[in-house]
C-alpha cells in the first residue's frame, strides 16, 4: 500500500480504488443523519469501489459495508489523507 | 398452551440485512420469506417459541441502523424499541462486520439492560477470517453474546435459553452505559428529570438536538408540557456553542464501538471479498451491467414459459376429465341441467382455467424470483437504475419496490416504506401498479404464446416468447418512468433527494429450501385464492350468462352495452367486463373472459395455446386485440387487495383514488392510440 498526502478533495472526485479519511460531513441534515447512522463520521476511512453503468451513483466501502451514494451527495463529503489501496 | 404457563415478550431487532428474518424463522419455526436485501422486512411479524416451559412471543421488527433514522419502516422499529414494553430484546448483529452493528446496540442499552446479542452469520465471518472473542465482547457490553449461524441452526438453543433467562431476570447484567461529554450528560439529565418515560435516558438523548423534538414527541405521543419545555430551554442554554449535538453523540457511539471491536474482533472492518468484487464488476459495470440485467430477466422468463407449457396442458386435461366425471355423476344422481351448468360449467370451469392457465407460470416464476432475491442481486438493479430514476425525479430504491411489484403489487406498495422521502415514496407507490404482478404475467404469457409465437418452429417459441415478454417488461418500466417524471413535474414536485443504498454481500441462495418454500407458499395461496374467488365468480358469471332477460342474458346485455366503448380501445365488451369482474383478483381476468366466450357454446374447453388462439380468433380477436389486451393488462386499475393496501399506507381516499385512476387512464390512452394507429395504417 502506498501512501501520499494530497490536498483535500470531495468524495465524488476520489478515483476508484483509492481511499481517504473523512474530514467534513454533508450539511444537509437528512443525508448527514443517514450517513452517521451507518457509521460515517469524521475520521472514517472510505474507499471508492466501483461506479454504476452511468458513472453515477458510485459504491463506497466503509466500516465493513458497501454503500451507494450519488455524485451530488458525495461532493458534499470532503476527504483528506488519501491513499491508494489494492482493490 | 396452558393458561398457567409463564409467558414473555421478546423483540427481535438489528441492522437491515443481518439475517434477522432467518433468525426469526429459525427460532419460531415459521416460514417468513427472507431476502438478501436491506428492507426485506417492512412490517412486523409475530411468532412464538417455547423454552424451559415458558411461552415466548417474538416480534420481528424492520431493520434499522439507529433509533433516529428517516424512513417509516425504521421509525416503526424505533418506536417499538423506545416503547420499552418487551421483557427482552434480541439484537441480531452481523459477525462479519460487528463494528457497524454495535452503535445501535449501544443505543438500545440506553433503553434497557435486558438485551441478548445474537452474533449471527459466524460461518460467513469465519470464511472471511473475521473472528470475535465472544466472552470479551460480552464482558465489555455487560450483556450475553450468543454466536449463531441461523441458516444451519447453530447456536439457536443457546439463544432461546438466553432470551428466556434474560426476560425472567435470571441472567445477571452489568450496565455499561456509553458516557458522553459532561455537558451532554448534564443536558440529558435535565430533560430526563422533566418527564416520565420508560426509556427516559435514550429518548432524552434523542431529544437533545432541537430539530428532532417536534417529530419525536409526536411519535412517542408525549405532550410538550411546560416542565419539558423549560428543560429543553435549559438544555439548549447548556449546549449553546457545542456545535452539532447529534453528530457528537453518534461520533461517541461509533468511537466506542470501534474501541470495543479493536479489542474483541480480529480483522474487523476487513475488506470486501474478491469474489464479490468480481461479481460486481460483471453486474454493475458500464459494459456489462445493463446487458446482464436483461439477460437475467430473459432467463427467468424463458424458464417460466418453457416450464409452464407442459404442466399447463396436463392440468387442463386433468380438469377436463374431472369435469366429465362430475357431469356424469350429477347426471346419474338425477340433477337438472341448471345445477350441472352452475357447478360443472360455471364453478369448476372457471376454477379449471385459473389453475391450469395461471398456476404453472406462477409456480415457476415466484421461486426463480425468490432465488434472485436471496442472492443479493436486487439492490444492484437499484444501483444500476438509480441514474435513470434520478432523471425522472426519484431514486433507485423505487426499482426495488417496482421489482417487488412483479411478485405482488400489494407487497410492492407496502415495500415503499423503505423510501425515506415522503414525496418519492408516494410516487413509487402510485406507479407500482405499472409492474405486472404475478397474477398478470400468466395472462401476458398466454396471449404471447397464442398470438405471437405460435407460427414459429417449436424450439424457438419459448425463447421468442421470453424476448417479447422482456420487451413488455421494459415497456412497463419505461411507462412507469414516464409517469414518475410526470408526477415529479406536477403534483409531487421534486427538490432533488439523495440516495443512501446498501449493497449487501452476495450470498449463495439456499436453492432447495427457497424453491420448496415459495412453491408451497405460492401454490397454496394461489389455490386458496382460486377457490375463494374463482368458484363464486364462476357461479355468478354462469348465472348472469344463463338467466333470461328478454331473450338475452344479463351479462350479454352488459357486454354488448359496453362493447362500443371497448372497441374504441381495441378490445371488446367481454374482455372489458372480465377486467371489471377480475377486480378482486387479477388471476381471474383471462379465465373469466374465456368462460364468457365459452358460454356462447362454440367450444367446451381448450388444452393448448393453439386452441386458445382458435377460440379467441373465433370471437373476433385480431393482432390488434391481443396487443391492446396486453397493454391494458399492464396498465389498468390495481386489484382490490392492492387498493386496500394503498389506502392503509396513505390513509387518504384522494391518493387511493389517484392510484386507481392513473394506470387506468394511461392504459385506455395507450390502447386508444394503438387502435388509432392500426386504423390509419
Amino acid at each position: 500500500m502506498k501512501t501520499s498526502s494530497l490536498a483535500t478533495i470531495p468524495l465524488s472526485r476520489l478515483p476508484v480504488g483509492e481511499s481517504g479519511v473523512v474530514e467534513t460531513l454533508p450539511e444537509y441534515p437528512e443525508l448527514r443523519r443517514r450517513l452517521m447512522a451507518l457509521g460515517l463520521i469524521i475520521g472514517t476511512t472510505i474507499t471508492a469501489v466501483n461506479a454504476s453503468p452511468a458513472g453515477d451513483p458510485r459504491a463506497y466501502f466503509f466500516r465493513g459495508s458497501l454503500i451507494a451514494l450519488r455524485q451530488r451527495d458525495a461532493a458534499t463529503i470532503l476527504l483528506g489523507n488519501r491513499s491508494a489501496v489494492e482493490v | 398452551m396452558s393458561s398457567g404457563q409463564p409467558r414473555c415478550r421478546v423483540l427481535l431487532t438489528g441492522n437491515p440485512n443481518v439475517g434477522k428474518s432467518t433468525v426469526f424463522n429459525a427460532l419460531t419455526g415459521m416460514k417468513q420469506h427472507t431476502g438478501n436485501w436491506p428492507g426485506k422486512t417492512v412490517v412486523t411479524a409475530e411468532g412464538h417459541f417455547q423454552c424451559n416451559g415458558t411461552e415466548c412471543t417474538l416480534t420481528d421488527l424492520p431493520g434499522t441502523y439507529s433509533l433516529l433514522a428517516g424512513s417509516p419502516d425504521e421509525e416503526a422499529a424505533a418506536d417499538a424499541l423506545l416503547g420499552n414494553k418487551a421483557d427482552c430484546i434480541i439484537l441480531v448483529a452481523d459477525a462479519s462486520c460487528p463494528q457497524r452493528n454495535l452503535p445501535l446496540l449501544l443505543q438500545i442499552l440506553e433503553i434497557t439492560d435486558r438485551v441478548v446479542v445474537c452474533l449471527n452469520l459466524v460461518d460467513e465471518a469465519a470464511r472471511k477470517q473475521i473472528t470475535t472473542d465472544v466472552r470479551r465482547l460480552s464482558e465489555m457490553l455487560g450483556v450475553p453474546v450468543i454466536p449463531t449461524a441461523a441458516r444451519s441452526g447453530k447456536g439457536l438453543d443457546e439463544l432461546r435459553r438466553a432470551a428466556v433467562g434474560m426476560a425472567q431476570g435470571h441472567i445477571p447484567v452489568r450496565a455499561c452505559p456509553t458516557v458522553y461529554d459532561s455537558k451532554t450528560e448534564q443536558a440529558a439529565a435535565l430533560i430526563g428529570a422533566a418527564w416520565e418515560h420508560p426509556a427516559a435516558r435514550a429518548a432524552s438523548l434523542l431529544l437533545l438536538p432541537p430539530e428532532n423534538r417536534e417529530k419525536l414527541l409526536r411519535r412517542l405521543s408525549v405532550p410538550l408540557t411546560e416542565k419539558l419545555s423549560a428543560a429543553f430551554d435549559a438544555a439548549d442554554r447548556l449546549l449553546c456553542g457545542c456545535g452539532d449535538i447529534s453528530g457528537s453523540i453518534t461520533a461517541a457511539l461509533v468511537s466506542r464501538s470501534d474501541a470495543i471491536c479493536r479489542e474483541c474482533v480480529q480483522n474487523a472492518g476487513g475488506t470486501f471479498s474478491e469474489r464479490d468484487r468480481r461479481l460486481d464488476r460483471l453486474m454493475t459495470s458500464k459494459a456489462t451491467g445493463i446487458p446482464m440485467m436483461l439477460l437475467l430477466l430473459s432467463v427467468v422468463f424463458y424458464l417460466t414459459i418453457i416450464g409452464a407449457n407442459y404442466p399447463s396442458e396436463l392440468l387442463s386435461r386433468g380438469f377436463t376429465f374431472l369435469r366429465e366425471q362430475c357431469r356424469r355423476l350429477l347426471e346419474s344422481l338425477g340433477a337438472n341441467g341448471f345445477t350441472i351448468g352452475l357447478t360443472v360449467d360455471g364453478m369448476l370451469g372457471t376454477l379449471s382455467s385459473v389453475v391450469s392457465v395461471m398456476l404453472p407460470p406462477m409456480a415457476i416464476f415466484f421461486p426463480l424470483f425468490a432465488l434472485l432475491e436471496d442472492s443479493g442481486y436486487l439492490p444492484r438493479v437499484a444501483f444500476n437504475l438509480d441514474r435513470i430514476f434520478c432523471r425522472a425525479g426519484t431514486q433507485g430504491k423505487q426499482a426495488l419496490t417496482m421489482m417487488m411489484g412483479f411478485g405482488c403489487n400489494a407487497c410492492g406498495i407496502t415495500g415503499c416504506r423503505i423510501i425515506s422521502s415522503d414525496r418519492e415514496r408516494k410516487i413509487a407507490a402510485l406507479t407500482n401498479n405499472f409492474s405486472p404482478c404475478n397474477g398478470r404475467f400468466p395472462t401476458l404469457i398466454a396471449i404471447i404464446s397464442a398470438f405471437f409465437v405460435g407460427t414459429l418452429p417449436p424450439f424457438l417459441r419459448s425463447a421468442a416468447g421470453a424476448a417479447i415478454l422482456v420487451g413488455v417488461i421494459v415497456l412497463s418500466i419505461l411507462l412507469s418512468l414516464g409517469v414518475t417524471r410526470l408526477l415529479s413535474l406536477t403534483i409531487l414536485k421534486s427538490t432533488g433527494g439523495s440516495l443512501v443504498l446498501e449493497l449487501p454481500p452476495y450470498r449463495r441462495p439456499q436453492f432447495v429450501r427457497t424453491i420448496l418454500l415459495s412453491l408451497k407458499d405460492k401454490a397454496l395461496s394461489v389455490l386458496g385464492r382460486a377457490v375463494a374467488v374463482a368458484l363464486p365468480a364462476g357461479a355468478v358469471i354462469w348465472l348472469l350468462s344463463n338467466l333470461d332477460c328478454g331473450g338475452q342474458s344479463p351479462i350479454s346485455l352488459f357486454t354488448s352495452w359496453i362493447d362500443p366503448f371497448a372497441r374504441v380501445f381495441g378490445m371488446d365488451g367481454v374482455i372489458l367486463t372480465a377486467f371489471l369482474l377480475g377486480f378482486p383478483a387479477n388471476e381471474t381476468v383471462l379465465p373469466i373472459a374465456l368462460m364468457l366466450y365459452l358460454s356462447g357454446g362454440t367450444m367446451t374447453d381448450f388444452e393448448s395455446y393453439g386452441q386458445l388462439h382458435t377460440l379467441l380468433v373465433g370471437h373476433g380477436w385480431t393482432l390488434l386485440t391481443a396487443i391492446c389486451v396486453m397493454l391494458f393488462t399492464v396498465m389498468h386499475f390495481p386489484c382490490s387487495t392492492a387498493c386496500i393496501t394503498f389506502y392503509k399506507e396513505t390513509r387518504s381516499m384522494k391518493w387511493t383514488f389517484l392510484a386507481f385512476l392513473l394506470p387506468t387512464v394511461c392504459g385506455l390512452f395507450c390502447c386508444a392510440l394503438v387502435n388509432l394507429l392500426f386504423c390509419l395504417l
